[in-house]
Order: structure tokens, then sequence, then C-alpha cells
């Protein structure tokens, strides 16, 4: 039977160290909601979510209650539109026309976000594709609940040159389009290389064609449990640091797989993956730069920070997997700057900069996320550094991905200010050297060597 | 059986197992197993209880207790077992 010192460590991590599950996302497939015709593309696909999902939002919050621990977000995910609206539209604006549909069911079911207005261009576009691509920033300042992504590389295709060309453009475009909202359109746009097909963790998300009709899939977090975890072992040696990460992202893993169970019960969909993530909020001990401090650091960003995060990574993947019984998504820690109060500490304080986030986004789980750039960096500027990240996530077959906010009006030491989970970022220096000649050839960058497996 | 796991924590004073287990037994919930300490002058307590065959529903009885703690003068939580069941147990 449990005994009193289990259940307090669990109410402890609850109550004091942030423990939540972070999103309950149901994936719904919008593949049978296909039509020739815009309006009845619409009204199939409002009715599809809009079934499916309405009791999403009531029986997280019930689950949440009877075990007693937050469910912050309930969220879905849909097949990605440029495929859904491949026949039916013609134009941008009927792209748009489908980005509103989407935010209305998403409100009418009371989710936060609804993940999937995306193109999946790896190796190259369809017509459709770049409607949808060139659509995103009348989208993203239309709605208020829909995320956009484009997948524009991959270790098995190489990478689409000419969407990294087009996405740049697309990043500014779209910081225009929200610049009243210090370009908030931005934080809701992921550029990818190995994007996943079940990743539950919004702006990314989107339900890939390899799924089924419907899943759930569940992200959990925890960095302040991980960080008290660590104080406990403060001057040991690697093997005992390691041993309690991994031990730690077992315990918070068990939770994700026990929640993704119930909701998959209870909402008779099948159960898909748990995305066993350190995802940190502005909230204070909710932070993974504070972990890798509390791993020896002055400050993220001093040498010594890529392996801290390595270590930090492979350690919660390690515990987390034996703790589900199916683990996908990103799975990992990661770094965003806005969302994170130690690492906005450590770009205030001159010790992290975009290029040592570069670096940190090889062995992280995701990438560059969630930087405030100066809104006058040229959009060829903005491509260079997708496809530096891009080519990271090929080369090392990891997914990798960019969401970067070149805050119109603003510059290099202004604050901009997103609100609740997005928190808040100081704008951080550019290289600013001329890479125009090298984003504006066409064409795409060939598969790696080691993609050559069959 | 639905095995709940209620924790009370707060101010020591008289009758506060009392007060809950008298909810409890009112309301058909059987209590399998209870412990409780005093630490630093702050009353702690853990009860197991099954509400298989309890006369109200779980959001009702959680409700209702953390009424009561408000009552009593402590925190009163009721979660489902399996929480602590999958953390701690393989």
């Amino acid at each position: 039977m449990i005994n009193f010192k289990e259940v307090n460590e669990t109410n402890q991590m609850i109550e004091n160290e942030n423990l939540d599950v972070r999103t309950i996302t149901l994936g719904i497939s919008l593949l049978d909601c296909m039509s020739g015709d815009l309006e009845v593309l619409k009204k199939n696909i409002y009715e599809k979510i809009t079934t499916l999902a309405k009791d999403l939002v009531k029986t997280g919050d019930e689950i949440g209650a009877e075990f007693g621990i937050p469910i912050v977000n309930k969220r879905i995910s849909i097949t990605p539109i440029g495929l859904v609206g491949s026949g039916a539209c013609k134009s941008t604006d009927d792209y748009v026309e489908l980005a509103k549909t989407l935010d209305k069911a998403a409100a009418t079911v009371g989710v936060n976000f609804i993940g999937g207005f995306s193109a999946l261009v790896s190796k190259a576009m369809t017509r459709a594709d770049e409607l949808l691509i060139r659509a995103i920033p009348g989208a993203l300042a239309a709605t208020e609940r829909v995320c956009a992504s484009v997948n524009v590389g991959s270790t098995r295709t190489g990478i689409n040159m000419d969407a990294v060309r087009l996405s740049g453009e697309i990043v500014k475009a779209t910081a225009e389009a929200t610049k009243e909202r210090d370009s908030l359109g931005c934080a809701k746009l992921v550029i990818f290389c190995n994007a996943p097909d079940d990743n539950p963790f919004m702006a990314g998300a989107f339900l890939g064609v390899t799924e089924g009709d419907a899943v759930i899939n569940v992200g959990v977090s925890g960095p302040g449990v991980v960080k008290r975890a660590i104080e406990g072992v403060r001057g040991e040696g690697f093997e005992k640091l390691c041993e309690t990460i991994k031990k730690t992202a077992f315990k918070v893993t068990r939770v994700g797989q026990l929640v993704a169970k119930e909701a998959s019960k209870r909402l008779k969909v099948p159960f898909g993956i748990v995305d066993l993530s350190l995802a940190p909020t502005p909230a204070i001990g909710d932070s993974v730069a504070e972990i890798l401090e509390e791993i020896g650091l002055e400050k993220v960003g001093a040498p010594g920070t890529t392996a801290a995060l390595a270590l930090l990574n492979d350690q919660v993947k390690k515990g987390g997997v034996m703790a589900s019984s199916y683990v996908g998504g990103l799975s990992g820690a990661f770094i965003p700057v806005s969302e994170d109060q130690g690492m906005i500490d450590a770009v205030n304080a001159g010790a992290l900069t975009l290029e040592k986030l570069e670096a940190m986004t090889c062995v992280c789980s995701v990438g560059l996320d969630m930087i405030a750039i100066p809104g006058k960096t040229k959009e060829t500027t903005i491509s260079g550094i997708i496809a530096d990240e891009m080519a990271i996530g090929m080369i090392n077959q990891k997914t990798t991905a960019v969401r970067l906010i070149p805050v119109i009006g603003k510059d290099v030491g202004e604050i901009v200010e997103f609100g609740g989970l997005l928190g808040y970022a100081p704008v951080m220096p550019v290289n600013e050297f001329d890479c125009s000649r090298f984003v504006n050839r066409q064409g795409r960058i060939p598969a790696p060597i080691h993609s050559f497996k069959n | 059986m639905k095995k709940c796991v209620i924790t009370v924590v707060g101010k020591d004073k008289v009758g506060i197992i009392a007060g809950v287990c008298n909810y409890l037994a009112d309301n058909g919930i059987n209590v399998l197993d209870i412990s409780q300490t005093i630490r630093d002058g702050f009353f702690n307590m853990m009860a197991i209880v099954d509400m298989e065959n309890g006369a109200k529903k779980f959001d009702e009885v959680s409700r209702d207790l953390e009424v009561l703690g408000g009552e009593i003068g402590v925190t009163i939580h009721c979660q489902r077992e399996e929480i602590f069941e999958k953390m701690h147990r393989l």
C-alpha cells in the first residue's frame, strides 16, 4: 500500500515544484473532410472537430480534479491543412477562410490552440502547399487560436531551400501583419526539419498522415521537479546526478501515461504517445535554465552549457522511455527563451547569445524557440538562420525547429511582452553579415549520405 | 474497489480526525488505512479509503471535504490512488 512519504513526495511536486500535465492534445484526421467545394469543406471540418472534441476540455478538467494534478492545456492537432485544402482552395484568401473555420471550431470546444495550419514540403511544394504557406501571415493575423508550421527539410529528403527562402519571407510578413501586438503571430509559427507526426506541443503540433482517425497524445512537464531533485545531489559525481534525473523523469512520465490512458478511455479515442518533455513556463521555479545552473553553470550560455544540456536531455529520455508504453513527439528538454525566466536572465546578463543557443539546439529536443530579434532583420537573414537550424536537424537525424519573432519597431535591448505562457523576451542581436547570395540559390540541398540506409 | 487518498494538513487541534471520519462514515466511505503524525505543531494525516459504495460522486466528496477543511481550519485534498501507485510502484 502507498505510504505517507510517497504521497507527500507526489503532492510536494505538484504544489511546490510545478509538476503538471502540460497538454492533452486530441489529434483529429481531417482527410475524410476533403471536398472540391470550399463551403462544404469548411462545414465538414467544423462539424468533425466540434463533434470529436466536444468533451475534451470537460474530460481533461475532470481527470485533473480526480488525480489532483493540473492539466494545463487541452488542445487539438489536425491533418496539415495544406493537404486538406488542396482541392478546394484556389487562393491564399481561401486558406485564410479555412483558418477562420478552425479558429471558430477551437473556440466552440474551448481549446486554447489548434495546430495544423501546416505544409509538409521537405522536398518540394505543391501549388496548394505554396498557397497555404503564403496564407500564413493573413491566417495568423485573422485568428486567435490557430497555429501554423512548415516542415522544410528532413534527413531522408534534404532541405527544400525554396521553402526555406519563402519561410524567411513569411516569418517577416507574419511579424508585419501582427505588429500591433508585438508581432505575436510569429509565436504561433514554427519552421521544422524532421517534424514528428505525433507532437502534442504547440505551436508545432499537427496530426501526420501516418496517424489514424483520432488519437490522444499527452505532453508532460516538470523542470521544477528535476531542479529540486538534483539540488539533493549537489557536489556529487555524474553517475549520481544522471541517476537522479532519470528517476525523476520516470516519475513525471508515469503521471503522463496515467492521464493519457484515462483520457483515452473516457473520450473513447486510442492512446497515441506520451511526449516526455521538460517544457518550461515563465513561472518561478519552472525553468530548464535553472536545472542547467544547478548542474554547475553560473549562467546558461557559459562554457559547459551544451554538455550539461546534452546530459540532461539524454537522461530525461532514458528515465521517461521506461515509464510509458509509447513515447513520441519531441521528448526532451525545450530551451525557449521567452518562456523560461532563467533563459531571459541569462540573455540580459550577456551570458547567452543566439549563436550559443544554436549550438545548444544540437543536443536539445527541438530548436531555436521563442527568440525575439530586431524587426529590421532582413528576410534573407531569417532564412539563413532557418537554413542553419535545418542543417543541424538533417545531419543529426533529429527534429529541429525555428520560432523567431522579428519584433517590428523594436531593436536590441528592448523588451517584448507576449503574456501568459508565452512570457516576455529581450530582443537579441543577430549577426548582420549578408547571406542573400546563399539563400537565393534555387532548389534543394541533397539528402545527407547517411540517409541512404536501404 | 475505488481507492482514494485523503490528505489533511494544518495546525493541530481537537477533533480533526473525528471531523473527517464522521463525514466519511456518514457518506458510506470505508477507511482502509490511516496514518497521522504531528510535525512542528502541524497535523499531517493520510487516509486510504474506498469510495466504491459511497453515497456521493467523487467531485461532490472532494468539494465537501474542501468545505469541511475550511470549517476545521485545515487543508483537505482527495485524490484517486492511481497517481501515487503509478508514480512510485513498478
